[in-house]
């Protein structure tokens, strides 16, 4: 979409110059940058925005949520499902700073975000005045670009340049510190979309000779293996991936950010790689003579001991990004550019391929999967309810067409495993930085970015608590959302490494939790706890049926355990089964 | 600290905005690669800031990727580098002298001729000497002036460089993104 937008003419000038305050100006800007969305919270030093909001309720919906990370996390879901650029609104000082965790997961999972920060009058900045924080200096690194706005003459050009640089290329969040004097003074406006900057290619040239390489190695490849990661659902390039893929006969595999790029039950997907993905991706991944990693970008989660990791095969890296080609795995051939546009390029200098043989020892690994771990994980006939087999009860029961979005633990990674997917942009979670308190509200921004699509939002009772107070925002504006609590009454994931690595000395992950039910109920939030098998289905049931948001509360084994697990920096052909069992 | 490893030349075009420096340096702490010399000015394009940093590391692939890294910030232009082969490089150094002890010592004309000295400053307070040239040049004066005459101030200023190669990356780079935004610009009209 984004691409499409860089299509239209670059200079749209508004007719006539009006003047106005810089607040309005912001306000326009974001307009004419088709904003119709904005969380935020207000504060002394973004008052002038916010009053200039009250004037545009109709053109611009504002969330108010309970805390900048709420804010953050909304944009960047909303940003996830709908291909459009989130944006959040805070105050200077503290606003800004809560809004820190949230940009720093935008920038590792690449989400095209704009934070837009009020910032002490110019004449103050430097004095350590009342809630002044180097905002710009805490944020260049952990943004794709930051810019402090001191005078109202440079707002609009500020975010038409915010925008462009946000959504172009590999998308990142952008950082807008505005002065308040730059809010209050007047000027004249105007506007312009940014669509280049000389110093910014966002999309690198396809390289011819690298495209014909690649097809080549590829036409040559007796095993090829794929890694699909986010890039293709960034770059809207699903459908030319699909075409590549089953025009090699290309099994692959998905990054957790690339999940749902491909549907669940394509016959060439193998599931999910990495640390708690499937058993044949990551065993495959050593075994396969090509490898083809698709928008991703090998992160250590995905590859284990990179010392031992593909060491067998040519590796063909597609990227957007050239500081990613051989950053932490030596490609043979590098393709940069944007994957809608160069995959097709190699598709079609692609032989027509099959390799029955391959794919079927794929099967072989999966059946061993299955029988160890996905069998007793979602079909389990007595004992404590499993998290596996929530999960698999509620995507069954939206006809795998729900967006799954989660916090950070146990049931993350089993919701990721899990649940299946028809559509694109249907999972929503805190990939490279596992952000607890991340899944509500990156649920309620997914709701706004994709307000007809069901969003199902799995969390566990640690991470509920770290971000439960948007409960206040789901009440405030009736937001629908489901909420699946696995609650195992421990910090799951930590509980797990202290019992397989720690001498099962659980310190600090057992915890004393509140009557969740009860705090949804405050929240005028329906719910129910359910805490036997024969419950789950109707309750399921009810929740789907029910006309608003929903907190399902199940119950689960307190000691579960999520497998396969490759232990972090092992390699990835050395994976535990569960029950003393490996591979 | 520094054996094997070679001494690399960082060249760095950027547009002239605030707080780029802070973000160059930021790739560098992260890569955990140590700062030399630095040297910052205002290069032959107008609105373009050039600058100059070497770094030692023991493998260039470490340089590949510092290089792609900083390059991809938005406000950079282009970044390379250099090993001292393809350089013309130089540094300044400015060393203060006591005139009495000079005086004791009897030639500067010694030193201008060793060491193509410039005298920038004599008084009755002291002297000033001026060295350009490699870094042993410029450490080379100063050692030998410590041991004799001694030294009251010392200052050296980071690298510059040149690369010997005919073409200019940077007005390459220029052209080539002028072309494309024309390219742009037609097939957005349309
Ligand atoms: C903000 C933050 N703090 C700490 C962690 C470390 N951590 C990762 S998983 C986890 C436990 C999560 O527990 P819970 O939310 O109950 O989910 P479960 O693992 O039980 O499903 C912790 C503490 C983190 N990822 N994020």
């Amino acid at each position: 979409m984004e691409r499409d937008k860089q299509t239209q003419p670059v200079i749209t000038p508004t007719a006539n110059k009006e003047t106005l305050s810089g607040s309005e100006i912001l306000i326009r800007a974001l307009v004419a940058e088709g904003v119709d969305t904005v969380f935020g919270y207000p504060g002394g030093a973004i008052m002038p925005v916010f009053d200039a909001l009250y004037d545009h309720k109709e053109r611009i919906k504002h969330i108010l949520v309970r805390h900048e990370q709420g804010a953050v996390h909304a944009a960047q879901g909303y940003a996830r499902v709908s291909e459009k650029v989130g944006v959040a609104l805070v105050t200077s000082g503290p606003g800004a700073t809560n809004a820190i965790t949230g940009i720093t997961d935008a920038m590792m999972d690449s989400t095209p975000m704009v934070v837009i920060s009020g910032q002490v009058v110019s004449s103050l900045l430097g004095t350590d005045a009342f809630q002044e924080a180097d905002v710009i200096g805490v944020t260049q690194p952990i943004t794709k670009w930051v810019y402090q706005v001191r005078r109202a003459e440079d707002i609009a050009w500020a975010v038409s340049r915010a925008f462009h640089i946000a959504a172009s290329g590999r998308p990142g969040p952008v950082v807008l510190d505005i002065a308040k004097d730059a809010q209050v003074n007047s000027c004249d406006f105007s506007y312009e979309r940014t669509t280049f900057l000389r110093s910014y290619q966002p999309i690198p040239d396809p390289e011819e000779d690298k495209i014909q390489m690649a097809a080549e190695v590829i036409n040559s490849a007796k095993k090829p293996f794929a890694l699909v990661g986010q890039g293709v659902i960034l770059g809207n390039a699903e459908e030319e991936l699909i075409a590549f893929l089953e025009k090699g006969g290309i099994p692959f595999g998905s990054t957790i950010l690339g999940l749902s790029a491909v549907p669940t039950d394509h016959p060439l997907n193998m599931g999910m790689l990495g640390m708690h993905g499937n058993v044949s991706p990551n065993i495959k991944t050593n075994e396969c003579d090509v490898l083809i990693a698709i928008g991703m970008r090998f992160d250590d989660r995905v590859t284990g001991d990179l010392k031992t990791y593909a060491k067998q095969a040519k590796v063909i890296h597609f990227d957007i990004d050239p500081a990613e080609l051989d950053k932490n795995v030596k490609t043979t051939v590098k393709v940069v550019g944007d994957a809608k546009q160069t995959l097709p390029l190699v598709t079609k200098q692609m032989e027509q391929r099959a390799h029955p043989e391959w794919l079927a020892e794929f099967d072989t690994y999966y059946q061993k999967e299955y029988d160890h771990i996905i069998k007793k994980e979602l079909y389990p006939e007595s004992g404590e309810i499993k998290m596996g087999e929530v999960v698999h009860k509620v995507t069954e029961a939206t006809n795998n067409e729900a967006i799954c979005v989660t916090d950070v633990g146990q049931h993350q990674m089993m919701s990721t495993r899990y649940f299946k997917y028809t559509k694109s942009r249907s999972m929503v979670t805190s990939g490279g930085l596992g952000t607890m308190g991340f899944g509500l509200p990156a649920g309620i921004g997914a709701k706004y970015g994709a307000p007809d699509r069901e969003v199902c939002i799995f969390v566990g009772d640690g991470g509920l608590q770290m971000t439960m107070h948007e409960f206040g925002t789901i009440m405030d504006y009736g937001v629908n959302v489901k909420i699946i609590l696995l609650n195992n009454n421990f910090l799951g994931m930590v509980r797990q490494w202290q019992e397989l690595f720690f001498d099962e000395r659980y310190s600090e992950t057992q915890m004393k939790n509140p009557d969740f039910i009860k705090v949804a109920d405050a929240y005028g939030i329906k719910g129910k706890k359910v805490t036997k098998r024969e419950e789950l289905d109707d309750a399921i049931k009810e929740m789907l049926d029910h006309d608003g948001s929903y907190l399902l509360e199940v119950v689960v084994e307190t000691k579960g355990m999520v497998y396969p697990m490759v232990p972090a920096g092992g390699s990835i052909s050395n994976i535990m089964l569960g029950n003393g069992y490996s591979l | 600290m520094n054996d094997n490893k070679t001494l690399y030349t960082i060249t760095i075009f950027s547009e002239n905005t605030v707080g780029v420096l802070n973000q160059i340096t930021t790739i560098f702490t992260r890569r955990q690669l140590n700062i030399e010399t630095l040297s910052v000015s205002p290069s032959a394009i107008e609105g373009i800031h050039k600058f100059t940093i070497t770094t030692f590391t023991n493998d260039e692939e470490v340089m590949k990727k510092l290089v792609r890294l900083i390059d991809k910030r938005v406000d950079i232009l282009k970044a390379y580098y250099n090993t001292d082969e393809d350089l013309v490089h130089q540094e300044l150094a400015l060393y203060k002298l006591s005139t009495e002890k000079v005086m004791e010592h009897g030639s500067i004309e010694y030193f201008v001729r060793k060491y193509n000295v410039r005298i920038l400053e004599v008084s009755v307070d002291c002297v000033v000497f001026l060295k350009a040239g490699h870094f042993d040049e410029t450490q080379g004066l100063f050692e030998e002036l410590s041991s004799t005459i001694g030294v009251l101030q010392f200052v050296r200023s980071g690298r510059i460089a040149i690369t010997k190669s005919k073409v200019e990356r940077l007005s390459d780079m220029l052209a080539k993104r002028e072309e494309q935004k024309s390219l742009l610009l037609a097939t957005q009209q349309i």
